[in-house]
């Protein structure tokens, strides 16, 4: 089935890339956007101050990526419900394809296109994080994919329960988009009053938030043991959940 | 040879909903088999059924000696589906979804782009999906479900809103399925589509089917009234049509008369008259039942309602 499974990722990527908008809208827009802010924030303060705990040397470049990673996720999650309410899914099920491999065909699409976009956006961004050329690239992308399976699971459990496409983006956002707001990402977890605090703490993307800030600032993986294991905790239980409600039509 | 789909007993119920009750039928080797009735009537489910997609609450189905349940994956790399309402990905192109259905079995695909060619696609072969004519996507769904030579074709609601034109050329390449010796099970609201294409049909409402057998046989045994309707002047036409064995009615108006009556030779009989005592007629014609009318007979209602 590894055939199938290439083939399948290979016309959903041409596919993508014939959508109006499609490749614009994910790899070249966030990239535009990170450039724009990284000339107005950027160069100056990086010249002046280069303090390590800034948000543009650390929050900007972890926001970033969670931003990508969690638009594809959305975009996934719009494509699942579209392709099961015109019967694609059903449609592709009718063939030896395994399910499992027709998802996963759609999820390596999604980490590929993240994948393009960082890169470009690293190369791109070289000139005006001069700290982000000091991080520890490597280590951060293997973070960022962790998170990102955790998100994608999040966006499966979505898919599997949102019932037509029309709503799956808005409530996707809806549930994604806050997440941010008590992530920890503009204010430290820690100033949180007590309640918010729980509520931060319940949220997967608070330890993606976590682990990518302390890997970006070089910190060992030692030290986030416990981010990873949320994470994966949360894509289990998400992938748990998902299999056993997720419709095909 | 053993049938090439065994169907017994089998029920399927959503929630209160009983979709299919008690259905049992077999499919032989080599016919096309029409499973008829009304929208809603479980046409769908028992075909989703046999082709694995749903698993009955009850009763059991065999397909080319398999399970649909457990050995999906067997049955579905000798099966050919196409599904009532499907779609594909809208900017997929033609040849794409050839290649990518051909690269899902094992054996041996056949030559794509002669499907294409015996489909008329050729020129539409690098045409995304959406950009097809109901016509054509029909056709494109026919070549996936032949691209792995199956031996058993499953074809739901195939000409379901295509124009006249496009529903002959689609009977015709269905007939050409079976000239390949392969097995249809089709599923149709549309009579006529059964009357002309399959060889056998199973009437089915409410979940249940009503009666089997070749479209023939199923007007003869349920309608086997024949009306003939003709125009003459004769005065005394009237009461001669009324000593014609087997007539039943006769009904006038103007010089307009109508003729029911039952037997196949109810024609030859009126034609007998017709011309043993000189009677001139300016038309004639007969109105013979079909499966609409079966339909009607069996149900107390029409197909469309």
């Amino acid at each position: 089935m590894l055939v199938g499974l290439w083939k399948l990722t290979w016309i959903e990527i041409k596919i993508f890339m014939r959508e109006p908008l499609g490749a614009i809208g994910t790899i070249v827009v966030p990239v535009v956007v990170f450039l724009v802010l990284g000339k107005i924030f950027g160069r100056g303060r990086a010249l002046a101050a280069p303090s390590t705990n800034s948000f543009v040397h650390v929050g900007l470049p972890v926001l970033a990526s969670l931003l990508i990673a969690v638009s594809a996720v959305l975009s996934l999650v719009t494509i699942i419900s579209i392709y099961r309410e015109g019967g694609i899914l059903k449609r592709l099920r009718a063939t030896p394809l395994r399910p499992y491999t027709i998802l996963t065909a759609h999820v390596l699409v999604k980490l590929l296109l993240t994948a393009a976009t960082l890169l470009l956006m690293v190369l791109a961004g070289k000139r005006y994080y001069p700290a982000g050329v000091h991080a520890p690239l490597f280590s951060f992308t293997i973070a960022l994919l962790i998170s990102t399976c955790s998100i994608l699971s999040i966006g499966f459990l979505i898919a599997s329960i949102v019932p037509t496409a029309r709503f799956a983006q808005p409530i996707g956002a809806i549930i994604f988009y806050p997440m941010f707001g008590f992530s920890g990402l503009f204010t430290p977890v820690a100033s949180f009053p007590p309640l918010l605090r729980i509520v931060s703490r319940m949220l997967p993307l608070t330890y993606a938030v976590g682990l990518l800030q302390g890997i970006w600032n070089g910190e060992a993986w030692s030290a986030h043991l416990g981010d990873i294991a949320a994470l994966a905790l949360g894509f289990v239980l998400c992938t748990t959940i998902s299999t056993k409600v997720f419709r095909w039509e | 040879m053993p049938p090439v789909i065994q169907v017994s007993g089998v029920r399927k119920t959503y929630g209160p909903t009983v979709a299919v009750d008690e259905v049992s039928f077999d499919v032989n080797q080599g016919e096309i088999f029409g499973l008829i009735g009304p929208n809603g009537a479980g046409k769908t489910t028992t075909m989703e059924c046999i082709e694995g997609l749903r698993t009955p609450d009850r009763g059991t189905i065999s397909v080319l000696g398999l399970d649909p349940f457990r050995q999906v994956y067997q049955l579905q790399a000798r099966i050919g589906v196409q599904l009532q309402q499907a779609q594909l990905q809208k900017r997929i192109k033609v040849w794409e979804a050839v290649d990518l259905w051909a690269s899902l079995y094992h054996k041996k695909a056949i030559d794509a782009e002669r499907l294409l060619e015996s489909l008329g696609l050729t020129d539409k072969r690098d045409a995304w999906f959406m950009n097809l004519s109901g016509g054509q996507k029909q056709r494109l769904f026919i070549a996936l479900a032949l691209i792995n030579d199956p031996e058993v074709v499953f074809l739901d609601e195939l000409t379901t809103g295509l124009d006249p034109q496009a529903r002959r050329a689609i009977w015709d390449l269905v007939r050409n399925i079976r000239k390949r010796g392969k097995t249809v099970f089709l599923t149709t609201h549309l009579m006529e589509e059964a009357e002309r294409l399959c060889d056998r049909v199973a009437i089915i409402e409410h979940g249940r089917i009503i009666d089997i057998d070749t479209p023939v046989k199923l007007v003869d045994r349920h309608c086997p009234e024949r009306t003939i309707v003709l125009a003459t002047n004769d005065p005394s036409a009237e009461e001669r049509f009324r000593t014609i064995p087997r007539v039943e009615s006769v009904t006038s108006s103007d010089s307009r008369f109508t003729i029911s009556g039952r037997g196949d030779d109810l024609v030859t009989s009126v034609i007998h008259c017709l011309s043993e005592n000189h009677i001139p007629v300016t038309d004639f014609r007969t109105i013979l039942p079909n499966l609409e009318d079966v339909f009607l007979k069996l149900t107390g209602h029409s197909i469309r309602e």
